[in-house]
């Protein structure tokens, strides 16, 4: 009997990949749930990477006629101490008391992987980053390959074999090369052939046809052509993000949270545009000083406020590490508004001169204790400030927030579509 | 002394192929097997996964629920949660082996003697699997309702497919059929034969006859309720094939679907009769060859061993009061009550002489296999092969949970002789589908009033359908049939214990 073995190791996976695409756009709404709360909990770095979801199976499930309750029996293996006529208690344990829900309730909630790129997806769903217009592109850090034309010489491996054969194809007909059926004729007319002169000739003519076939040769190395591959530098766009925020003592730990996450969703954002994003956490109180994360959102500190140190400190750290020239800038300040009055002259122009311009994007989130309608009041001295700088033309964002669920429909605001952003930045 | 077939852990396709060779010669020439040819695939993890989440076929339709098993099952494997099964075999012809490429080649040949030859032999020789499956026809029609699906989803959308794959998937337990028909499916003839169906609608198409004015209709009292019941063939129980004949509103390609969906419950119904015959036979051949094989010097030592560590693995039976206890374990019942037999035949007590006396004694083990392979299922298997040795060994007893009784759950029987029948005849009746499945038909339509379609159904021992699931198959029904439908839960007395009416949802788009 014929027996196959086939090694279907080598088969191209995801298989299910339509299947999975399909369960997750049928579970859209609650995945898209799943994914932001998740979201909430990690750190901004850390928010990119795929990973475990839990969503309720409501609307997943696929319901069967199932029977429950009523009367059971059961056969069980291991009796060791029951004769006939027993009775057992049944909240006892070891009985198989067990007579709750059938199987099938066991799922009500389903955790499953998301890969990263379908976590991200579903994050960002329908944003775009405005000003996508691109400096300079620098840093080339990989290498494409791609097709260039023919060569003659190369590995076995690349021959071109259709090239190859109609280069001698020409060159047989150029030189005039005898065609087998014509050799094959005149030796049919040899077998042929009575008289014997006229045999002689038909021979002569058949060795110089049979000559002149060996002396050009069906393939010649000539004719040969390789595949030729040359590597193409990748450029690769780059992104600086600045993180500017007040720390000053009048933020209160909530502000700095609503702050944290449009960091979060900023940063997730460019890093899905930019294959590099680094960035730069500047916090500020009366002088301005370049924190890692830890430090910028919990490290205590206190004082004044003057925000203009904190721009002096980015154009600074621009001009020594990220040349506009090959990075694409962008920049998100938190504060709650709070400016000293002597400083809002020097705050302004700093930002129309040095920090706008090398910008891609800044956007100036404004963030107040939740519950606070006071807001709307009267403005806070900066937000007077950025006001009036955008409307004689300078392209900044800027919205209020209070409350932790305002977070993404404001950034949702900010990115939804480039016209719109336009618009909001440009007067 | 014999070549070794290989040595160590390492395996490559040559080894397969030896071993193949091996199992082959010791499953024909001294099992007497009878298999279909085989074919074994090796596959990696991942390949594993997505045969488990399209119910182990290799090729299915597309539909959401099997990427929701996908990443359900992927998610449990990544947290060690759950292991792979080394194989997955399949029903067909020839018959598909799939190998997981980490197994060692010890645990290779423990999985080939097990699916290629016990398995094999069988899916091809059970009377089951002959009456209701087509080994040789199932994957060319997988195929064709692969490709059908698709074409339905181009022609009327996803949605509208998908909406009634899902209505067809929660009603495919009910869409059975439980009693030998007119005849044995023949898949290649089904496939032909909806080609030509539609084909054939296009020819005839002609739009003149919906203008044709409809004649009177026949009064009300002309068709009395038997006869009505008569041509639409009532009672029934398959609910996915009254739709698929009955349903008044369905287009045909819907119905098309559903009976592509009841086409595949009908071929898995043996394989949830058989569990522990089918485990119990593939085990009891693979022991047998593996051993035989060790005799011969063809496996070492070394690796005898570590197949006896798997083999007592798999055929692990904790007891009641152990956690991991979940139920009889198929591979343990089946093996246990095969070797059983293996004695009865060769070395019978007095006991085994009055219980079984056509088979004590004969010493012709693998001709009583083969016997017992071919004939039975799970339910007749144990209710007729069980001993009482094998009782007393599992140390088995009955529970009877009835909620009425204060004093709480009953021993009912244990394996003493006062017992021995009792124990044997309830869990026998634990593994028949009869049984663990509601039985609901279809009893009434009230064709000339509202359409409303009556379903009952038959409550045993008081265990009524859970409330929320019920609901939501009433509802991918009623959609189905497009009129209300009631469900009516009835005790052996025809005593109405609860009753469900559920309309259908209006449909977005007309049903064309």
């Amino acid at each position: 009997m014929p027996i196959h073995i086939i090694d279907r190791r080598l088969n191209p996976g995801g298989k299910s990949l339509e299947n999975r695409q399909r369960f997750l756009r049928r579970a859209k709404s609650l995945v898209q749930g799943a994914v932001k709360k998740t979201s909430q909990e990690r750190d901004i770095k850390d928010v990119l990477e795929g990973g475990e979801v839990t969503i309720p199976l409501d609307g997943m499930h696929e319901p069967r006629f199932r029977r429950e309750g009523g009367t059971r029996d059961m056969v069980l293996p291991g009796n060791k101490k029951f004769v006939e006529g027993d009775y057992l208690q049944r909240s006892g344990q070891g009985s198989a008391k067990d007579s709750g829900p059938g199987e099938g309730d066991s799922e009500d909630a389903f955790r499953f992987v998301l890969s990263r790129d379908e976590f991200v997806d579903l994050f960002l769903d329908d944003l775009e980053l405005p000003d996508l217009a691109k400096r300079k592109i620098a840093q080339t850090e990989s290498e494409g390959i791609q097709r260039a034309g023919y060569t003659t010489s190369g590995s076995p491996a690349n021959i071109s074999v259709s090239r190859t054969v109609k280069l001698a194809l020409a060159r047989r007909i150029a030189l005039k090369r005898p065609r087998k059926e014509e050799i094959d004729e005149l030796e049919a007319a040899v077998e042929a052939c009575t008289d014997e002169d006229e045999r002689a000739e038909l021979v002569a003519q058949l060795e110089r046809l049979k000559a002149k076939s060996k002396r050009i040769p069906f393939i010649d190395p000539l004719d040969i052509r390789y595949r030729r591959f040359e590597t193409v530098p990748k450029p690769v766009a780059q992104a600086v993000m600045f993180c500017l925020m007040d720390v000053s003592g009048s933020m209160s730990e909530h502000m700095k949270d609503l702050a944290k996450r449009f960091y979060m969703l900023l940063y997730v954002f460019l890093k899905r545009r930019y294959k590099h994003v680094e960035i730069v956490f500047i916090r500020h109180t009366d002088r301005a000083e370049e924190v890692d994360e830890q430090t910028f959102f919990y490290g205590p500190a206190s004082g004044g406020t003057l925000v203009s140190s904190a721009l002096q400190a980015m154009h600074e750290i621009v001009r020594e590490r990220f040349n506009p020239s090959d990075w694409n800038i962008y920049a998100a300040q938190a504060s709650d508004g709070d400016n000293s009055y002597s400083d809002g002259e020097l705050t302004g122009l700093l930002l129309t001169d040095k920090i706008l311009p090398i910008c891609q994007f800044f956007a100036y989130l404004e963030v107040g204790e939740s519950g606070g309608s006071a807001f709307d009041l009267s403005d806070s001295s900066l937000w007077t400030l950025y006001e009036r700088l955008r409307s004689s033309g300078a392209p900044l964002s800027m919205r209020k927030v209070s409350e932790r669920s305002e977070i993404f429909p404001v950034f949702h605001d900010l990115f939804q579509r480039r016209e719109t952003a336009q618009e909001k930045t440009a007067p | 002394m014999t070549e070794r077939l290989f040595e160590g852990a390492d395996w490559d396709f040559h080894t397969l192929q030896r071993i193949t060779d091996a199992c082959e010669e010791v499953a024909l020439k001294d099992l007497g097997l009878d298999v279909y040819p085989n074919q074994i695939e090796v596959i990696t993890a991942e390949q594993m996964l997505d045969a488990y989440s399209s119910v182990g076929m290799p090729l299915f339709y597309k539909h959401w629920s099997f990427g929701k098993h996908f990443a359900f099952h992927e998610a449990s494997y990544r947290k060690g949660l759950m292991g792979l099964a080394y194989e997955i075999v399949i029903n067909s012809s020839p018959c598909i082996s799939y190998l997981m490429e980490e197994n060692t080649a010890t645990m290779q040949t423990l999985v080939i003697a097990h699916a290629a030859f016990g398995h094999n032999h069988f899916f091809k020789n059970n009377y089951l699997f002959k009456q209701w499956t087509d080994a040789d026809g199932i994957l060319d029609y997988l195929d064709f309702a692969k490709n059908y699906v698709m074409q339905c989803e181009d022609r009327y959308g996803r949605i509208e497919v998908e909406r009634t794959l899902d209505a067809a998937h929660a009603l495919m337990s009910h869409g059975i059929d439980r009693y030998p028909g007119k005849k044995k499916l023949d898949l290649r003839a089904e496939e032909k034969r909806a080609g030509r169906r539609r084909q054939h609608e296009e020819e005839v198409f002609n739009d003149l006859w919906r203008t044709v004015p409809k004649g009177a209709t026949k009064s009300r009292s002309a068709l009395s309720i038997e006869r009505r019941r008569k041509l639409l063939g009532l009672p029934q129980e398959n609910l996915l094939y009254f739709l698929e004949k009955s349903a008044p509103r369905l287009a045909p390609w819907q119905r098309e679907l559903l009976r592509i969906v009841r086409h595949i419950a009908q071929y898995f119904y043996p394989q949830s009769q058989t569990k522990v015959m089918n485990e119990g036979t593939a085990t009891y051949v693979h022991y047998r060859i593996m051993t035989k094989l060790h005799e011969q010097g063809r496996i070492s030592d070394g690796n005898f061993l570590e197949f006896l560590g798997s083999h007592t693995n798999v055929v692990f039976q904790p007891e009641f009061d152990d956690p991991r206890f979940s139920g009889f374990n198929p591979y343990a019942l089946g093996f246990a009550v095969m070797q059983d037999i293996e004695r009865i035949v060769t070395r019978p007590q007095d006991e085994d002489r009055e219980w079984f006396p056509d088979i004590a004694g004969r010493n012709d083990v693998m001709g009583v296999l083969r016997d017992v392979w071919a004939n039975y299922r799970d339910e007749s298997f144990i209710g007729q092969f069980l001993s009482p040795r094998l009782m007393r060994h599992f140390r088995m007893f009955h529970l009877h949970d009835d909620p009425e009784e204060r004093a709480g759950i009953r021993v009912d029987a244990i394996h003493d002789e006062r017992g021995f029948r009792r124990v044997r005849r309830e869990l026998a009746r634990q593994h028949d589908v009869g049984f663990i499945d509601a039985n609901i038909e279809v009893v009434d339509v009230d064709l000339s009033g509202d359409r409303r379609l009556i379903l009952h159904h038959h409550v045993i021992k008081g265990s009524q359908l859970n409330e929320t699931d019920a609901k939501r198959v009433l509802q991918h029904l009623a959609d189905l049939w497009t009129y209300d439908v009631a469900l009516i839960e009835v005790d052996a007395n025809d005593k109405v214990l609860r009753e469900y009416v559920v309309s259908p949802r209006p449909i977005p788009a007309a049903v064309a």
